[in-house]
């Protein structure tokens, strides 16, 4: 403001139009309301960038042939992810997430493998324990009132424990004919090889995204997980708001257990051990508030995606491994960064 | 929607000896109240006097250890907001009951969102976005609110009187038969305070019973047709702005003199001024 213009009072029946006019002064804040309003925007321009500068760094990078490859890597972690995406959005966080998927993947494939279980049969037993075990986490949340963390920091070492005692160190692999397998399967669009488990993981998100975006449960969730008690005061049940996200995170989780099964061509107790915090990584790269209430699921899946490109350019960059970890955690510092920023918006 | 009691005599709202405690801390002890269809109920107190909890208690944010709380002449059980909304009472609170991240047009249907007609709404349970925010534009309108124009704004990023504004125009698009003001105009500018005691006149007329609590007593004696004063967690009396004297509310709110003193003394100085007035000026009328 320079001396000469008005002083700028704020009148009562000052327009939000005025507001943001003078807002408008400032590039950082219109950037700040437009992360604001979609949140999933600074994930999009890091996934954007970093494919243009690894495809300039190296040809091979762009190829379908390798754009494949990143896709079919990330299925795992992106469809686990939407689990972990409703359960942040609550203001929770999940540790337990990728011990059950293991466990949920090591019982169906045993199932087949051992007891000659139908693979029907046998996914639907995954997907009843996988329930069953967000339903012990989501009651430890809102009956015991236990805080998310401990629930699933517990319940992680659990379900690991029950895995490896009912595994008794072995892994099992499936003729590759077993329709359990069958997320392992590609076909070809284009130059693309696509696998199933990569098609599984689009409708996980197209189904989840509808019923965030466009149901009364979605919209209670986001209520839920920004301020608690205000939705309770606006009369949503909000334990059971809360209770229905660990459940549907449980179903989410039975799809991921079979996409697993597909990518390791069986089933390995040792397979997922870092896929509870890769999914965390994923939602929080994708914009999503770990305070609850804000985020959206796309910005999970490009989340995903952008831990796995970075894997990928830089491997092919001929760049240390190592320097992909430090990478993906200084994404997750500006992630939560940005995310502190976007909060703070005002009128 | 218009409050028509078969009984006009039956109040709309009505709670008989309400207690309500806290561990040791006695936050209601016996409070009786009613409200009429048509009236507009204030309830002042000094902080800690129960107004809060009696507002909880009739608007099901807290269930009350004894007493009964009659909706029409009926008695209900209010064990939560949603049982409260149910029998017709709407409530606005101190706190603002809206989710910061949603918009304008999600908080107003918050909890009460409807749904698409057909296959899209029943089967996949689809919101009608569209029609809400047309509803929500419309509501917002109606209550004069012309600073939110638009309806798809996060309410994060409104000023607190446009807050506020929201949760008025929520609870009055829904109100049915009896509406609480818990400090509705607190953080409000002069301009905006007017708005909302407007939009308060206005559903009072309608038939609505209406519930205010408020520390600002000019306020209250100007659009207040009874006032119940609580003290130390129970009712001290119901008084009328006409008949008594800010002074007065004061003075009962705060212990210095009961309402039957107070009562006494009105009495006395009406008579005074009466029997003044007969003696000198026979055609004045003395209240003060």
């Amino acid at each position: 403001m320079t001396a000469s213009a008005p002083s700028p009072v704020l009148e009562p029946a000052e327009t939000v139009s005025d507001l943001s006019a003078r807002r408008g002064h400032s590039p950082a804040n219109r950037l700040q309301h437009l992360l604001h309003r979609r949140p999933a925007l600074s994930p999009l321009a890091v996934l954007l960038i970093a494919v243009v500068i690894f495809s300039l760094v190296n040809a091979r990078f762009y190829s379908a042939v390798n754009l494949s490859l990143v896709a079919q890597q990330s299925a795992v972690v992106g469809s686990l992810a939407v689990g972990q995406t409703l359960i942040v959005l609550t203001a929770g966080i999940d540790l337990s997430i990728g011990a059950i998927m293991v466990l949920a993947s090591f019982l169906a494939a045993n199932l087949v493998f051992t007891d000659n279980v139908s693979v029907p049969l046998a996914l639907l037993a995954a997907t009843v324990v996988a329930v069953a075990a967000q339903a012990v986490n989501g009651l430890l949340v809102t009956r015991v009132k236990l805080p998310p963390f401990i629930v699933t920091l517990g319940t992680f070492n659990v379900f690991t424990a029950l895995t490896l005692i009912y595994a008794k160190g072995q892994t099992i692999t499936l003729n590759t004919g077993s329709g359990l397998l069958w997320t392992g399967q590609s076909f070809l669009i284009g130059n693309f090889r696509v696998t199933y488990g990569v098609v599984l993981m689009v409708v996980l998100y197209l189904v989840v995204a509808y019923a965030l975006r466009c149901t009364a449960w979605g919209r209670h969730l986001y209520a839920t997980g920004d301020d608690p008690e205000a939705a309770r005061l606006a009369g949503i049940d909000t334990k059971r708001v809360l209770l229905s996200a660990y459940l549907v995170a449980g179903l989410v989780i039975a799809v991921s257990a079979w996409i697993l099964c597909g990518r390791v061509g069986g089933a390995d107790p040792n397979s997922g051990l870092n896929a509870n915090l890769e999914s965390i990584t994923a939602v929080v790269i994708g914009g999503t508030s770990l305070f609850g209430g804000r985020g959206s699921l796309v910005g999970s899946l490009l989340g995903a995606l952008i831990v796995q490109v970075f894997d990928n350019g830089l491997a092919l960059a001929g760049v240390d491994p190592n320097y992909q970890v430090l990478a993906v955690g200084v994404l997750v510092i500006l992630a939560v960064s940005v995310d502190q920023w976007i909060r703070k918006v005002k009128a | 929607m218009t409050a028509n009691p078969s009984n006009p005599a039956t109040p709309v709202l009505q709670a008989k000896g309400l207690v309500k405690t806290y561990g040791r801390v006695i936050g209601l002890a016996g409070v009786d109240l009613e409200l009429h269809a048509g009236e507009v109920l204030a309830v002042i107190g000094d902080n800690g006097a129960g107004k809060s909890t009696l507002m909880a208690c009739l608007s099901g944010a807290q269930i009350p250890d004894e007493g009964t709380i009659l909706v029409d002449g009926a008695p209900v059980k209010l064990r939560s907001t949603t049982d409260a909304r149910r029998v017709g009472i709407e409530t606005v609170y101190q706190n603002l009951a809206v989710a910061p991240a949603l918009d304008i047009a999600s908080n107003l249907f918050l909890a009460r969102e409807q749904r698409k007609k057909g296959p899209l709404g029943s089967v996949l349970r689809m919101l009608d976005t569209k029609a809400m925010k047309q509803q929500a534009a419309e509501q917002l309108a109606e209550l004069g609110i012309s600073t939110l124009q638009d309806v798809e704004q996060a309410v994060e990023t409104l000023s607190g009187g446009q807050r506020q504004a929201v949760a008025v125009a929520r609870a009055a698009a829904f109100g049915s038969k009896v509406l609480i003001l818990d400090e509705p105009t607190a953080a409000l500018g002069v301009r905006e305070s007017g708005q909302v005691l407007r939009v308060i006149r206005e559903l009072r007329d309608k038939g609505l019973g209406i519930i205010l609590v408020s520390h600002n007593m000019p306020q209250v004696f100007e659009i207040a047709d009874r006032i119940h004063i609580q003290r130390l967690g129970r009712g001290a009396g119901v008084i009328t702005p006409s008949a008594y004297s800010m002074n007065d509310a004061v003075a009962i709110m705060t212990g210095a003199r009961r309402l039957d003193e107070v009562a006494q003394a009105e009495a006395a100085a009406e008579a005074d001024t009466v029997e003044a007035a007969e003696a000198a000026e026979p055609q004045s009328t003395g209240a003060p």
